[in-house]
């Protein structure tokens, strides 16, 4: 294993970071404020990355196609919340887990119906193709740097919106007492249609960003919605802060695991073994890093309520 | 006398499972006899969960991981060469309640979303195992070398001796949670799940009793999947995948959580209504999502809440 490969490869775990946290602050917003266990966010990135597709196919152009997106993924996600998600809130999480778990079939079935089962592949836009020299004999992709860029941006607003706007100040308030904010005469439904809609479209965003490079298939969100589900148990529910974390160290290990635990499990063991051993204990290496966690912080690194 | 009522249907359920073969022959239907020794094998994953979500209160959603984990047991072994089902069998729920062991000792620690997200996350983590299992069939799954052989007694082989073999371990399954349920064991168990704080007051920490019933559950499942392995001829890591802990929770809710038919009976609707609708169109998730959730959102005590009855003793 060589420097420039350490250095790719550091960058494909904070491209697949970002990506897991786009998704991860959506669902640990929506349990941390409405308290609502909702499955089918997986689904709003599988609607965000069919919406692109199609859009991009309507207007040929890419980022036109990524903004109507991404408004069209806020729409589902709002009406979504407003057609069944909001009889929601009061019932036990076993129920809220059904039903969501009712979306899921729902949404890959439609998009089977409308697009297909098989996957559709996708490119990249032109001006985003190539490699770039980040220095002196390292090149990365063009693209999945700009996945990080983006990332990490919608990273820094969310921290500006959620720590510093009205807006932010209202959701925060909607997290610690609802009855109390509504009684201060804010429409609290309505800034749970809201914050739902967000959260929704930066799922979408996410969705969109992995086109290109994972393939786009009926059944794309689920995979990745169990990896945010680690993400956010080893964060800690309801944290902002802790889904970013979460999400940076689980797409660290899980490429870490998947690119250097084959070689480095073969120089300590029989290269026979560690070929047979490396991929089933590089799959499975986010999950251990959870049980661990959870061993020893039961609430995440960043607990907030778990109940 | 409402109690009683609710044992009559479970009863007469029963009876008329065993009246099916007969019948099937008669009307030369053999598609019946599989497609409900299926429903059957999924009804005992079903009561196994109900085991710990009904009257636990422990919203597992990773059952599917023991269904696996019998089912790979079984063909591991065929594989290599060890026909013998009693020791296949034995293998299956020793390391389904292994594995339930290690998983429950840290995920019922926990509890609310954490438990749901942390047996959902095992049971991917199992998943992905299989697939990584190469020697094994991996991602396409492997054709069991041979069914289980359970000496001279029963036949796996022939469609009949099988189906009844499901339905008396179906039976015994039902009886064995019902006396769980009713002994002090289950007693502690049901309170810890109607109020923990006032469980422990009284001296009881349900660690423990959680912990136990989560490998019985696990076991019990095992059984399912050492089943379900030998009904299908084939291995695949599908058994375990999300979907299936999904299908098998909804099971137990839609037939009526803490009910000792219920689950059953959300096997049967489930299973059998898929297979009108997959019949009617290829389509049919989306009508079946939708149903789903109109379910919970609706029908809060599954269809055993339909009937009268005392809700605990079915």
């Amino acid at each position: 294993m060589n420097f420039i490969l350490v250095v790719e490869q550091t960058l494909n775990g904070l491209q697949l970071g970002v990506m897991l946290f786009l998704l991860a602050a959506g669902l640990t917003l929506v349990f941390g404020i409405m308290n609502l266990v909702n499955l089918a966010h997986g689904s709003l990135y599988m609607v965000g990355a069919y919406l692109w597709v199609a859009f991009v196919e309507l207007t040929g152009s890419y980022l036109l196609g990524v903004l109507l997106a991404l408004c069209g993924t806020l729409v589902v996600g709002m009406v979504v919340e407003l057609v069944a998600l909001r009889t929601l809130y009061e019932r036990e999480h076993l129920d809220q887990v059904l039903a969501t778990f009712g979306l899921i079939l729902f949404f890959n079935e439609l998009i089977a119906i409308i697009w297909g089962r098989s996957a559709l592949y996708t490119s990249v836009p032109p001006w985003l193709y190539g490699h770039v020299e980040l220095f002196a004999g390292v090149r990365y992709p063009m693209y999945r740097l700009a996945i990080i860029l983006v990332g990490l941006a919608v990273a820094l607003l969310l921290w500006y919106v959620v720590a510093r706007t009205r807006l932010g100040m209202l959701i925060r308030a909607g997290a610690s007492n609802r009855t109390m904010v509504s009684a201060l005469g804010i429409n609290i439904r309505l800034l749970y249609t809201v914050v739902f809609g967000f959260g929704a479209a930066l799922a979408g965003l996410a969705g969109l960003m992995a086109g290109p490079i994972y393939a786009v298939q009926p059944g794309m969100g689920e995979l990745v919605l169990i990896q945010v589900f680690v993400v956010i148990v080893i964060g800690g529910i309801g944290s902002i802060r802790g889904a970013l974390v979460g999400a940076l160290i689980v797409g660290m290990v899980d490429t870490m695991g998947r690119a250097f635990l084959k070689p480095v499990l073969g120089s300590m063991i029989s290269p026979t073994a560690a070929e047979a051993a490396g991929p089933a204990l590089a799959s499975m290496l986010i999950y251990l890093l959870m049980a661990v966690v959870l061993a020893l912080r039961p609430q995440g690194l960043f607990g907030g309520r778990g109940g | 006398m409402r109690a009683h009522l609710r044992l009559t249907v479970l009863v007469a359920g029963l009876v008329l499972l065993a009246l099916v073969p007969p019948l099937a022959a008669a009307l030369n239907q053999p598609f019946y006899l599989d497609l409900l020794r299926r429903v059957m094998i999924f009804a005992i994953a079903a009561v196994s969960l109900n085991l710990i979500l009904g009257y636990g209160g422990m919203i597992s959603f990773g059952h599917a991981a023991y269904l696996g984990i019998g089912a790979y047991a079984v063909a591991i072994l065929a594989y290599h060469g060890i026909y013998n089902g009693f020791v296949q069998f034995a293998v299956a729920v020793g390391a389904s309640a292994g594995i339930a062991l290690v998983i429950g000792a840290v995920s019922v620690r926990t509890s609310g979303i954490y438990f749901i997200m942390i047996t959902l996350a095992f049971t991917q983590m199992l998943y992905f195992l299989g697939i990584s299992l190469e020697e094994y069939g991996g991602d396409d799954g492997m054709r069991l070398a041979r069914r289980s052989e359970l000496a001279d007694l029963i036949d796996l082989g022939n469609p009949v001796s099988f189906y009844y073999l499901v339905l008396g371990v179906l039976i015994a399954f039902l009886y064995l949670s019902h006396r769980l349920v009713n002994s002090r064991f289950g007693m502690v168990l049901r309170a810890a799940k109607s109020n923990e704080a006032r469980t422990r007051a009284i001296g009881i920490a349900p660690y423990r009793y959680r912990l136990v019933a989560f490998v019985i559950a696990g076991a019990m499942c095992g059984v399912a999947g050492a089943l379900e392995v030998n009904h299908t001829n084939y291995l695949t890591p599908n058994v375990m995948h999300w979907t299936r802990s999904g299908e098998i929770m909804f099971m137990v809710i839609l037939g009526g959580i803490g009910t000792l038919g219920g689950p059953a009976l959300g096997a049967f609707v489930l299973l059998l209504l898929e297979d009108l609708l997959s019949g009617w169109t290829q389509h049919w998730q989306i009508i079946l999502g939708p149903l789903l959730v109109l379910a919970v959102l609706f029908a809060k005590r599954g269809l055993a809440g339909l009937l009268p009855g005392d809700r605990r003793d079915g």
